[in-house]
């Protein structure tokens, strides 16, 4: 697969560099697995050629909120309260369809504290890049045990977990999310090619993130440490993204070996077949998958799930294309006789 | 206010039917909830104000469905009192579970039309019996039992209306507009109507004092409740994003708004909408998508009770601290918890007043009638854009779902009030921009909207300490800086909130009375009752918002004393004036929590009773 390009190579198709698309320096633990995925969504926005004033970044509360102030100065952010960033995004994005919004929580900000929100919003299919930086633990308090820790995990204190764990990726197929996928911080190349879809894709796009906690959860019993994951990581399928603006020479592939998925915006993501058959595009499929991985203590990476043409949360609202907070007077306040016509009638 | 006038009193004198009350009266309607009875009381009281005689109305309903005991009131007063009145002078039984209750409720003299199956009359000897078989006339006209019942509502209507001088073809037209194009329902009601009032004239001997006569107090007037008056109030604000989660008594403002906006918030062209409503999973969401729309440039709102005020602490304080504007309702309902949900109360001031943790004051706005639902939802818009922050519109269940007469609402004479927002050329000319930083001393900082094509456009919000340039900081230095200038900008805001109302007594009264929201409606009552019945005359300050203007201290100071009247158990708002006037003794409480609305007589002998002891 060759792509044309003719910018210089250090540009990208809106003559940004990455510079462009850089935060603050992180304040996090060195090595965090946050910060390996801020690197990539640097990336990913950058080989997107997103403006970045149309970009929003929400967040909550925890280490993994405080990320988005580590990618993309030249962008709006908010870093709210603990476990309430859907809501918050649900409303920015209502104000204003044109905004590209990404949220990035935690384990514990997104299925603990946050699990009803983060619900509702998959079930509105709010148009936006979700990505839960997952590390069993909260990271900001020190180390205790988030709703995603497996059974059987162990802190460094010798707690160990005996409760289930909640699949947020089963959890996002339930609620109706259109654009689910498990990825791992040590992995870049995937991350990175699942942001880019992410990016394409009109509704809530769901990106579950194993992402090691050096400090409190990366020690040996965890089951969310680099070595754990880095031992236990089975791919799904090899991805590549092949942006809207690029053009794809044909390559013939083998029968069965490569899923070709055209996104909304014109762009497409090619799965290589790695072990199994698996189609992404099968909801029942996708859960079943879960579910036997969940049983097997299989990690599986990858895209789960995906629907490309799904309607997201504005268009079922039958919002104007004009951003509803730049709608001028008297586009929102109607004339004296529509006043008029009110009072008469309760006259 | 001027003159001390010692008149008749209206009071009516029992058995003696030549003696006549007109327009100065109570009808109760007692029924069971969901019987359908609210077309019937509506069509009653409309009747009336479309006679010209001024009307109030109020539903006491349960928390529950269909079943239990409810009681409508409606009130006739040529003076225009709008206050509930005490006693209750004509009951309408309907209720065999609390007939028996209410009857032994009234006054002597009192008049009881009910349903003869009721077998009322041997109760009492002091009050005048109308029985009526109202079923049995519904019977006549309706088949199936379902039909009957709603139709025996109309019945009644009609035989008050031949009781109390109501003119049938005022009745018509009320049951015109209420059933509007469903011909079959108005032919059948008028029907009903009609067989009620023929049943009195060939049955029964009017025997009681009660008229009503044709004024012309309410021609260009309208009736509405509180909720629908603060939808339109949102609708022409140009509210564009609103969430909410249903809650009595304050759902029927976001409903009532959706169909308004349907009506008017289309866009010709494209027929898309210029707004998004999303009914939230809870309040806190709800509050989080008005901040979120809000920071983004969205007029946005939410309206809630008080449970979901107390979800929304959290959130409250996010948005203070942030400072980004957002409208939220507070139609109150009687608390603490659960509370009495359906009985109305003003019990929520100091939460709304210091909602969240940490440092904070916010803006609360309180309208008292009908217009002011409508003009102070528009203020309360502009004030949250301009001092960007959330701004509390706190009205309560009386207001709110009860019935009200008013002006027509004025179109608001002043554009829309965006406050202070810089675009990509604002930014260009000036060449600078830190989010947090008082460029103009009042306190109120500048801000950008996410989408802003400029370098200098984009910064970080944070609920956490930050600096003018809204970076992460912790340092002493700048956490002071920062709540120091929030609280001058609360010290801005003194001069623009609305205004209070302020009636001097032209005799120079010491006695002031305090009353904010929904109270205000029993107040020129009690103040004319101290007047001409025990010649105390008094002052009266009426708030419309937190912060206080400088109109208080002025006000306490030209009264020995102020009773400051209240509906909640420990004098929330007296407790507020108390931290902000000079000399805090002179304060004193009048205070009612019962659930039900507050009427002038209580207020009157609450304050007669304290002055004795003065
Ligand atoms: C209402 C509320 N409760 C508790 C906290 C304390 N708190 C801060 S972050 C956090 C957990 C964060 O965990 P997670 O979302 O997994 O983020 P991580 O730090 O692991 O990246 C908690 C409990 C808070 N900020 N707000
Ligand atoms: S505590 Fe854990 S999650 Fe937080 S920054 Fe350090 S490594 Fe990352
Ligand atoms: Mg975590």
């Amino acid at each position: 697969m060759s792509v044309t390009s003719e910018r210089p190579k250090n540009q990208n198709i809106i003559g940004l560099t990455t510079a462009d698309y850089k935060g603050l320096p992180s304040t996090l633990c060195s090595g965090c697995g946050h910060d390996a995925i801020t690197s990539q969504i640097v990336k990913a926005f950058f080989e997107m050629g997103v403006q970045p004033y149309q970009v929003v970044k929400m967040s909550g509360i925890g280490c993994s909120s405080k990320s988005t102030a580590y990618f993309m100065n030249a962008s709006h952010g908010f870093n709210g309260v603990h476990g309430r960033m859907p809501a918050v995004a649900t409303g920015a994005v209502l104000a204003n369809r044109n905004l590209i919004c990404i949220g990035v929580s935690g384990d514990g900000d997104t299925v603990s504290i946050g699990i009803g929100q983060f619900c509702h919003l998959l079930r509105r299919n709010v148009p936006m890049i979700y990505v839960i930086e997952n590390n069993g633990v909260y990271g900001l308090t020190k180390g205790q045990f988030s709703a995603t820790a497996d059974r059987g995990s162990r802190l460094k204190t010798g707690v160990v977990n005996d409760l289930p764990p909640i699949d947020c990726c089963a959890l996002a197929i339930e609620m109706g999310c259109s654009y689910v996928a498990r990825s791992f911080a040590g992995d870049p190349k995937q991350v990175v090619a699942l942001l880019q879809g992410a990016i394409s894709h009109r509704g809530t796009a769901l990106l579950d993130v194993i992402s090691p906690c050096v400090t409190f959860n990366n020690h040996e019993g965890s089951t969310k440490s680099y070595k754990w994951a880095k031992e236990h990581e089975e791919l799904l399928h090899e991805i590549d993204f092949i942006p809207y603006f690029e053009q794809v020479e044909t390559v013939d592939y083998g029968e069965g070996e490569i899923k070709d998925i055209p996104m909304n915006d014109g762009s497409h993501l090619t799965l290589r077949k790695v072990d199994r058959d698996y189609d992404p595009m099968n909801k029942n499929g996708a859960i079943r998958l879960l579910q036997e991985s969940r049983d097997a203590g299989q990690f599986l990476t990858g895209l789960i799930y995906v629907n490309p043409v799904s309607e997201n949360f504005v268009d079922v609202l039958n919002v104007i294309e004009e951003p509803l907070c730049l709608l001028p007077q008297n586009q929102v306040r109607p004339g004296p006789e529509a006043l008029k016509q009110v009072m008469r009638e309760l006259m | 206010m001027s003159t001390i006038q010692v008149e008749p009193q209206a009071e009516p004198v029992p058995d003696s039917p030549q003696r006549q009350v007109v327009n100065d009266f109570s009808i109760q309607v007692a029924t069971v909830n969901g019987s359908g009875s609210q077309s019937s009381n509506n069509v009653l009281m409309r009747a009336i104000f479309q006679m010209g005689v001024p009307v109030s109305g109020k539903n006491l309903f349960p928390s529950n469905i269909a079943g239990l005991p409810t009681w409508f009131t409606i009130r006739a007063s040529k003076k225009g009192y709008v206050g509930r009145k005490r006693e209750i002078d004509v009951l309408i039984a309907l209720n065999p579970e609390t007939a028996k209750d209410d009857v032994e409720a009234l006054e002597p003299g009192r008049v009881v039309l009910y349903e003869e199956k009721l077998n009322l009359s041997k109760l009492r000897n002091d009050l005048t019996f109308y029985p009526v078989p109202f079923s049995k006339l519904a019977a006549e006209i309706a088949e199936d039992a379902k039909m009957r019942k709603l139709v025996a509502n109309m019945v009644y209507v009609g035989s008050a209306a031949e009781l109390f001088g109501i003119e049938m073809p005022e009745v018509e037209i009320a049951i015109g507009k209420w059933f509007k194009s469903k011909k079959k329902a108005v032919d059948l009601n008028v029907r009903a109507a009609q067989l009620g009032a023929k049943y009195v004239r060939e049955n029964l001997l009017k025997k009681d004092p009660y008229r009503i006569e044709r004024m012309d107090e309410t021609r260009g007037k309208i009736i509405i409740d509180g909720n629908s008056a603060c939808a339109l109030g949102s609708l022409f604000a140009g509210v564009t994003v609103v969430a909410w989660y249903p809650i009595t008594p304050a759902s029927s403002l976001c409903e009532s708004l959706i169909e308004y906006m349907r009506r008017y918030r289309i866009d010709r062209q494209t027929g898309k909408a210029t707004f998004a409503i999303v009914q939230a999973e809870d309040e806190l969401a709800a509050l989080g998508i008005a901040i979120g729309a809000g920071w983004a440039g969205a007029r946005a709102m939410t309206s809630t009770s008080g449970p979901g005020i107390s979800l929304m602490a959290e959130f409250t304080g996010l948005a203070y601290f942030t400072e980004i504007p957002c409208v939220i309702y507070d139609v109150q309902r009687v608390g603490p918890s659960t509370g009495l949900p359906t009985r109305t109360a003003q019990g929520d001031i100091l939460s709304l007043y210091y909602l969240s943790h940490g440092d904070t004051r916010h803006l609360v706005l309180f309208p008292a009638n009908m217009q002011e639902c409508f003009d102070l939802s528009i203020r309360a818009f502009d004030l949250a854009e301009r001092f960007q922050q959330p701004v509390f519109v706190a009205t309560d269940l009386d207001l709110g779902m009860n019935t009200w007469m008013s002006d027509e609402f004025r179109y608001p004479d002043l554009p829309i009030d965006r406050g202070k927002v810089l675009s990509a050329e604002d930014l260009e000319r000036i060449g600078e921009f830190a989010r947090y930083r008082d460029v103009d001393g009042d306190g109120i900082t500048y801000r950008t909207l996410p989408g802003t094509r400029h370098p200098l456009a984009p910064y970080f919000t944070r609920g956490s300490g930050h600096n003018e340039a809204a970076k992460y900081s912790e340092k002493p230095g700048d956490y002071l800086q920062l709540v120091e200038r929030l609280a001058r900008k609360y010290e801005t805001a003194r001069l623009w909130v609305p205004e209070p109302e302020i009636r001097y007594s032209t005799e120079g009264a010491r006695i002031g009375v305090v009353a904010y929201g929904s109270t205000d409606a029993a107040i020129e009552e009690c103040q004319d009752q101290l007047r001409t019945e025990h010649a105390i005359d008094t002052n009266y300050f009426r708030p419309r918002a937190l912060p206080f203007t400088a109109h208080v201290q002025k006000f306490v100071d030209r009264c020995d004393r102020v009773y400051v009247v209240e509906q909640n158990r420990d004098g929330q708002l007296a407790d507020i004036i108390k931290l902000d006037v000079s000399c805090p003794q002179k304060i004193r409480k009048v205070l009612h929590c019962t659930g039900i609305p507050i009427d002038a007589r209580f207020i009157t002998d609450q304050i007669l009773a304290q002055e004795k002891g003065a």
